[in-house]
C-alpha cells in the first residue's frame, strides 16, 4: 500500500503573528517554523498504519521554497520512507496545491492520501476535498477517533483509520457528535486534532532521515495549471478589544454582570 | 452581475441558525453584486423543507429530491450540487462553515475549477471579502475573479435572516453519475443534550483541564452552566483528555462562538482557543493563575480557585432569581 502525505512548512502556531504595517504580509523576522500539527498527526497516522497494517510505503511531499525540506527531514525522522518536495516560488492558492498532489498523486499511483484537515497559516480547510474531487476518489475529512489521547489503545499506537484491503473505515469529528464512513480505496482522508500524539522524531531516527530519499521536483516540470483563483489583496490585524480589569470577589462579578452590563 | 445560490443544510426536518445565517449572507453578497439570492436543499422527502425556505426572501428555492441525497456524503451531494451551479448559471456558492459546509463546499469547488474563500467574515461593496487567517490573528482582503465562485461564512459574522416574502419553488432532479457515490455512511453518534446549542447560545461556560476530570465537569461546572440557562463549551485540552464530548470544544478549528457572554473558567488562554471565543461581547475569565493569557482578553477577570469560585457564582446567580 502507497501512503501520500503532505507536510506544509508554517509558522510556529503560538508565535505571536503581526501583519507589516503595509499590510503587505507578516512580520517574518525571528520566525520559527515547524511542520503544519494537523500534517504531524497525518504522518503519524500514516506510520501507524505502516506499523501495524504489515507494511506500506510512507511518502512524503511538501511544496513550497527549499527550506521545506527541513520540515520533510523532520517526517522522514518520525520514519517516513522518502520525500518529494515540489520547488515553488509562487503563491500558491489551494485549488492550485490540490492540482499539484494530484499530480503526485497519480503518478505514485498512491493507495490513500492522508493530509492535515487544515494548515495553520491560512486555515482554508480546502485542499483535501479538492484534491478528492480532482481524483474523483471518496473523502473523509477530520478523522478522529472514539478513544480520547489518554486511553490505552492511543498509547499503544493502534491507528484510528480501520484500513482493510479495500476499504478504509474512519470515525470523523462532525458538529454534534462522530460520524463513521466507510471508503472504498483510493480515497484521501482529512485529519484533526484528537486523531492520535503524533511520535518525537528519536536520534537513530534522524540520523536515518539524512539518508533517505529526498527527491526536489520544480513545479513547472509537472505541466500543472497553478494560477490562483483566490488572491490575498492585503492583511490587517484583527479588530482590538477594550482592555478589561479584575474583580476582586464572587460576589462584585455577579453584581457587574446584572446590574451594570446587564447580560444575567 | 450573477446570482448567488445559498446550500441550504437542514437536520431532523429543520433548519438550524447556520442556515439562517447563510441566507442573510447570500442575501448581501447578492445586494452587493447586483444580482439574486437563490438557495438549494437537497435530500429525500424534502418538499416541506423547501416550502419553509421560500419563506425566508429568497427569489427561487431549487428542491433537489433524491434518495441519494438521503444522508449527505460529500461525493453525491458535491456531484449534484456542482451540476446546479452550471445549469443554474449561479456565480457564486455560499453555505456555512459547519461541518458539512467545510466538508462539501472544497469539493464542489474543484468540479468547478472555481476558486474558495473559507469562513468569510464580510463581503466588501467592491466585491472582495474579509477572512480571518493565522487563528484570527490576521484579517484577510481576498479576491475571487473568475466565476463561479464558492464561498463559506463564518457562523457568528452573520444574523440569522428573518421570515418574509415568498419564493418560489422548482422541483429539480438531481444529476448523480452512477460511480460518484461511492462513500457508505456507517452510522452518527449523536451527542444529545438538553442544553443550548453552543454555536447558538446567548450565554457559554466553558470548562478547561482544571477542571480535573469529567466528573468535575458534571458536579462543579454544569451547576452553574444551568443556573446561567447557557451552553457549555471547553479547551481543547480538556477534550483531549476525554473530559468532554469533541463536540463542545470551541477554538480555531473547533467551534467558533460569539455569545453576549462568554465565561472562561479553568482556562488558560491559548491562541488556538482565544480563536474560537474573542468576538464573543463580554468575555469573563476565572481562573487561579493571574498570569493567564486568557485575562488580556477578558473584559473582568476573577483570579481564584475555580473550586471554590464557580460554586459561590452558581448560589449568587440563584439568588438573582428570587
Amino acid at each position: 500500500m502507497k501512503i501520500l502525505v503532505t507536510v506544509k512548512r508554517v509558522p510556529d502556531p503560538n508565535a505571536a503573528i503581526k501583519v507589516k504595517p503595509d499590510g503587505s504580509g507578516i512580520v517574518t523576522d525571528n520566525l520559527k517554523y515547524v511542520v503544519n500539527p494537523f500534517d504531524e498527526i497525518a504522518v503519524e497516522e500514516a506510520l501507524r498504519l505502516k506499523d501495524k497494517g504489515g507494511g506500506a510505503e510512507v511518502v512524503l511531499v511538501s511544496i513550497g521554497a527549499k527550506t521545506c525540506s527541513e520540515q520533510l527531514r523532520t517526517g522522514l525522522a518520525m520514519g517516513a520512507d522518502r520525500a518529494i518536495l515540489v520547488l515553488a516560488e509562487q503563491e500558491l492558492d489551494s485549488l492550485a496545491v490540490a492540482r499539484i498532489l494530484e499530480k503526485l498523486a497519480r503518478d505514485e499511483k498512491a493507495d490513500v492520501i492522508v493530509m492535515g484537515k487544515q494548515a495553520i497559516d491560512d486555515d482554508a480547510n480546502q485542499t483535501g476535498q479538492m484534491l478528492a474531487a480532482l481524483l474523483g476518489w471518496p473523502q473523509a475529512t477530520f478523522a478522529s477517533k472514539a478513544e480520547s489521547l489518554e486511553s490505552e489503545a492511543e498509547k499503544q499506537g493502534i491507528p484510528g483509520v480501520v484500513m482493510k484491503d479495500a476499504s478504509a473505515k474512519v470515525i470523523r469529528e462532525v458538529d454534534g457528535g462522530l460520524e463513521t464512513l466507510e471508503l472504498p480505496l483510493p480515497a484521501v482522508i482529512t485529519v484533526d486534532l484528537r486523531l492520535n500524539t503524533p511520535r518525537y522524531a528519536s536520534l537513530p531516527g534522524i540520523m536515518k532521515a539524512r539518508k533517505k530519499e529526498l527527491k526536489e521536483v520544480p513545479v513547472d516540470s509537472l505541466g500543472v495549471d497553478v494560477k490562483p483563483r483566490l488572491k490575498v489583496l492585503k492583511l490587517d490585524p484583527p479588530p482590538k478589544r477594550q482592555a478589561g480589569r479584575k474583580v476582586a470577589s464572587v460576589q462584585e462579578l455577579v453584581q457587574i454582570l446584572h446590574n451594570e452590563v446587564k447580560v444575567i | 452581475m450573477g446570482n448567488v445560490l445559498v446550500f441550504a443544510e437542514h437536520q431532523h426536518q429543520k433548519f438550524a441558525k447556520t442556515t439562517l445565517v447563510a441566507i442573510s449572507a447570500g442575501k448581501d453578497a447578492a445586494a452587493k453584486s447586483g444580482g439574486e439570492c437563490h438557495a438549494a436543499v437537497f435530500g429525500k422527502g424534502i418538499e416541506a423543507l423547501a416550502n419553509e425556505l421560500a419563506e425566508y426572501g429568497v427569489k427561487k428555492v431549487y428542491a433537489v429530491d433524491d434518495p441519494a441525497l438521503e444522508h449527505y456524503t460529500a461525493d453525491a451531494h458535491a456531484a449534484a450540487l456542482a451540476q446546479l451551479i452550471k445549469d443554474k448559471s449561479i456565480d457564486t456558492l455560499i453555505a456555512t462553515a459547519t461541518a458539512v459546509g467545510k466538508d462539501l463546499l472544497p469539493r464542489v469547488a474543484a468540479l468547478l475549477g472555481a476558486g474558495m474563500a473559507s469562513e468569510v467574515l464580510a463581503f466588501n461593496a467592491d466585491g472582495t471579502m474579509q477572512r480571518p487567517m493565522y487563528a484570527g490573528n490576521v484579517v484577510a482582503t481576498v479576491a475571487i475573479e473568475a466565476s463561479p465562485k464558492v464561498v463559506s461564512v463564518r457562523a457568528t459574522a452573520f444574523d440569522a435572516a428573518a421570515k418574509g416574502g415568498k419564493g418560489e419553488v422548482e422541483k429539480v432532479s438531481a444529476t448523480i453519475d452512477a460511480g460518484a457515490k461511492k462513500t457508505k455512511f456507517v452510522d452518527f453518534n449523536e451527542i444529545k443534550s438538553d442544553r443550548p446549542v453552543l454555536t447558538e447560545a446567548r450565554i457559554v461556560v466553558s470548562g478547561g483541564r482544571a477542571l480535573k476530570s469529567g466528573e468535575n465537569f458534571k458536579t462543579v461546572l454544569e451547576p452553574l452552566v444551568d443556573a446561567l440557562g447557557a451552553a457549555m463549551g471547553a479547551s481543547r485540552a480538556a477534550v483531549d483528555a476525554g473530559f468532554v464530548p469533541n463536540d463542545l470544544q470551541v477554538g480555531q478549528t473547533g467551534k467558533v462562538v460569539a455569545p453576549q457572554l462568554y465565561i472562561a473558567v479553568g482556562i488558560s488562554g491559548a491562541i488556538q482557543h482565544l480563536a474560537g471565543m474573542k468576538d464573543s461581547k463580554i468575555i469573563v475569565a476565572i481562573n487561579k493563575d493571574e498570569e493567564a493569557p486568557i485575562f488580556q482578553v477578558a473584559d473582568y477577570g476573577l483570579v481564584a480557585d475555580l473550586f471554590k469560585a464557580v460554586p459561590e457564582m452558581k448560589e449568587e446567580i440563584e439568588k438573582l432569581k428570587h
